[in-house]
């Protein structure tokens, strides 16, 4: 009897002590963003000299922010603008078209069907830089070839999200299309649907979960990538995103600290902001997609 | 003022230029891939004199087997008819778009591995059949940077599956701000490699060398302590995430089995051996998969963390490996495959060399990833 108090009072110790490692963690793993907030209200100098105390003037992050909104080189305002409008028309073109396609291929069952699928998955393997080089130049040639631009345009970006995004799209929509009973649909095709009506009136609401899924994935993804806007737009291109617009302001004012923090912490707030509405949806997003 | 009015129009003129932001997406993806079409037709068009005409079907006079076929697969009423029209427009956009933008550039991408593209001579860039290749056995940079990426991954994916395996460890126990503790670690995960770059070359730059310590000079100053720099920034921001897939697995263990274990008798260490590991082994695949493969292609971090850099003396053995003695020459400390490839297409333009690296990078990548999924696979097997 005494025997299982203690083991109950040293468990309840136990906890206490894991509480205490786990808050002390979780404050290691703030620290980055505390620094970028206080030294954010920090004015040049003070950057340098003070980084690790708190700022004497919290009117210098007002001063900081209003910096950012008006420099012509962060364009901070046609940057997130840009941010917003890429990675949305992208999200909705990948999504809608992936599971279109996912859908004929779940539902024809030819030797096509399952080659092209083959197709898209070997798409997955293949990593961005090798395909960066050639992609540039695919953009000049058809910019020779047709006459419209596809550098630094949002069409051109779009597209390229488009391809990039499709394998991985498809294949979680095809897994998920597999686990739907065809019954519905047959049913609905007896009552006088389309194919095409099939699809956007009853099979698109069933994909929801999926949706939301990949939207938080391949957001997460088109938001804070660097690489491919980098090539296709350029640092100081007009339709620059948001990590292009912190780069190039970090590349033109390289020490100054408070201004660059200011940048990062406007570029991550959105996010930030958005993480703490949408949580659950955003962890199960990322996680069960990377999963399957 | 007007605030929220201002906030209205600005919604509504995004909202309207996404709008036609689709549409010209749309539109010039079909230009892209029936404009060449054209010219195709055209060209041959003019090569057997067959006048600009000789492309338009006249179904009412030539009923040619083309034409039967196309009427009866694709133009009919008939069900098989609906259903090809159905398959390839759904299809059109998402395959299009990725024949396009990925398996063109691949294709074409082989055959400028070939060439001495600069980017100043495209178009009429020499086909150089396998040289590219052996300048890049021979050079010690790429070596160097070889080397680097597979001691950073090796790293890497050791670091963050500890510490993400411990993280969920810790907050898949019955503590009472746990949901706090797994959305605050989860929490880096959510900023761009870049923009956190820069917030750490600020830590260890500014920061962290008035602390002292192991941090003054700052770890970004060294080739050798940069790598171990760079391996704190990505566990920072990925173990969060790879601890979410741990947590997942761990949940996913029958309770009963653990309950069974304590009543048995076994202490926490025996239960994390026998029933824990065994049952989190597929987590572990699939943790180790992604820690590999975002290790290799690490690029937005280095970008902004050292750009590669510092500057760094070659290890003697490894220039013994290329024959090199005496004074080693001068490598940079984070300059991994990704950069490396970058740097090389883009600071010292040669482009088809870069190419040669790109696609030397993506076998390795390519082999790697699949050795290390069959061994976990039968590791899986065998626990």
């Amino acid at each position: 009897m005494e025997k299982v108090g203690k083991k109950n009072k040293s468990s309840f110790k136990m906890i206490y002590l894991l509480e205490i490692l786990a808050v002390g963690l979780l404050l290691v793993f703030f620290f980055p963003f505390v620094m970028v907030i206080i030294n954010s209200a920090k004015s040049g100098t003070e950057v340098v000299l003070a980084p690790l105390s708190m700022p004497t003037d919290w009117g210098a992050f007002v001063r900081n922010v209003r910096e950012i909104l008006t420099r012509p080189n962060i364009d901070y305002f046609q940057s997130f603008s840009n941010s917003i409008i890429i990675t949305f028309s992208s999200l909705l073109t990948i999504g809608v078209f992936s599971a279109m396609s996912a859908w004929v291929l779940v539902r024809t069952k030819t030797k096509y069907s399952f080659a092209i699928f083959m197709f898209f998955l070997a798409g997955m393997v293949i990593p961005f830089q090798v395909v960066m080089l050639p992609l540039v130049r695919l953009f000049q040639d058809l910019k020779n070839l047709t006459g419209i631009p596809f550098r630094d345009t949002f069409h051109g970006v779009i597209l390229a999200y488009m391809g990039f995004g499709a394998p991985l799209s498809v294949f979680l929509f095809h897994g998920f299309i597999k686990s739907i009973p065809i019954d519905i649909e047959e049913a609905a095709i007896i009552d006088g649907c389309t194919k095409p009506q099939v699809f956007f009136k009853i099979v698109l609401p069933v994909l929801k979960p999926i949706f939301v899924t990949l939207l938080v994935l391949n957001g997460m993804w088109i938001w804070n990538d660097y690489l491919l806007p980098v090539l296709v737009i350029g640092l100081g291109g007009a339709t620059k995103t948001l990590p292009l617009a912190v780069a190039n302001l970090a590349g033109f004012y390289d020490k100054e600290w408070g201004l660059i923090l200011t940048s990062v912490l406007m570029a991550a707030a959105p996010v930030l902001i958005l993480f703490l509405f949408a949580q659950k949806h955003i962890i199960k997003g990322m996680t069960s997609g990377a999963v399957k | 003022m007007h605030f929220a009015c201002l906030l209205e129009s600005g919604a509504t003129m995004i909202f309207k230029k996404i709008g036609l932001t689709l549409l010209y997406t749309f539109l010039s993806l079909i230009a892209i891939i029936i404009l060449p079409f054209f010219s195709v037709a055209k060209f041959f068009a003019n090569r057997f004199n067959l006048g600009n005409n000789a492309f338009i079907f006249d179904f009412e006079k030539k009923r040619g087997i083309v034409a039967t076929f196309l009427i009866k697969h694709w133009f009919s009423d008939s069900e098989s008819a609906q259903n090809n029209r159905v398959f390839v427009w759904f299809l059109f956009p998402s395959l299009g778009s990725f024949i396009l933008f990925v398996f063109v550039p691949f294709i074409s991408g082989m055959y400028l591995s070939m060439t001495n593209w600069t980017g100043l001579n495209t178009g009429r860039e020499l086909f150089l059949w396998f040289d590219n290749y052996r300048t890049i056995i021979t050079d010690v940079r790429f070596g160097y940077s070889f080397y680097r990426t597979v001691l950073y991954s090796v790293l890497n994916i050791v670091v963050i599956n500890v510490v993400a395996f411990s993280l969920a460890l810790l907050v898949t126990q019955n503590l009472k701000l746990k949901n706090v503790y797994r959305a605050g670690f989860f929490m880096p995960n959510l900023i761009g490699g870049l923009v956190l770059g820069y917030i750490w070359q600020f830590i260890f730059n500014r920061a962290l060398v008035q602390v002292g310590g192991i941090f003054t000079p700052s770890l970004l100053i060294n080739g050798e302590s940069a790598l171990i720099g760079l391996i704190i920034v990505v566990t920072w921001q990925y173990a969060g995430y790879i601890m979410m897939i741990y947590i997942a697995a761990i949940q996913n263990i029958p309770q009963d089995l653990v309950e069974a274990s304590t009543i048995d008798g076994a202490n926490a260490i025996q239960r994390l051996k026998a029933i824990t590991l065994p049952l989190v082994a597929q987590a572990f695949t699939v943790a180790m998969f992604l820690t590999l493969v975002t290790s290799f292609k690490q690029f937005d971090t280095v970008a902004s963390l050292t750009q590669g850099g510092p500057a760094t003396q070659l290890p003697t053995w490894l220039g013994g490996v290329y024959g090199l003695s005496g004074d080693m020459p001068i490598v940079q400390g984070t300059n991994l495959v990704a950069m490396n490839i970058y740097q090389e297409a883009f600071s010292r333009n040669n482009l088809g060399l870069g190419q040669a690296k790109a696609i030397v990078f993506f076998a390795i990548l390519l082999v790697v990833s699949l050795v290390q999924v069959y061994f976990n696979k039968k590791r899986e097997v065998e626990l």
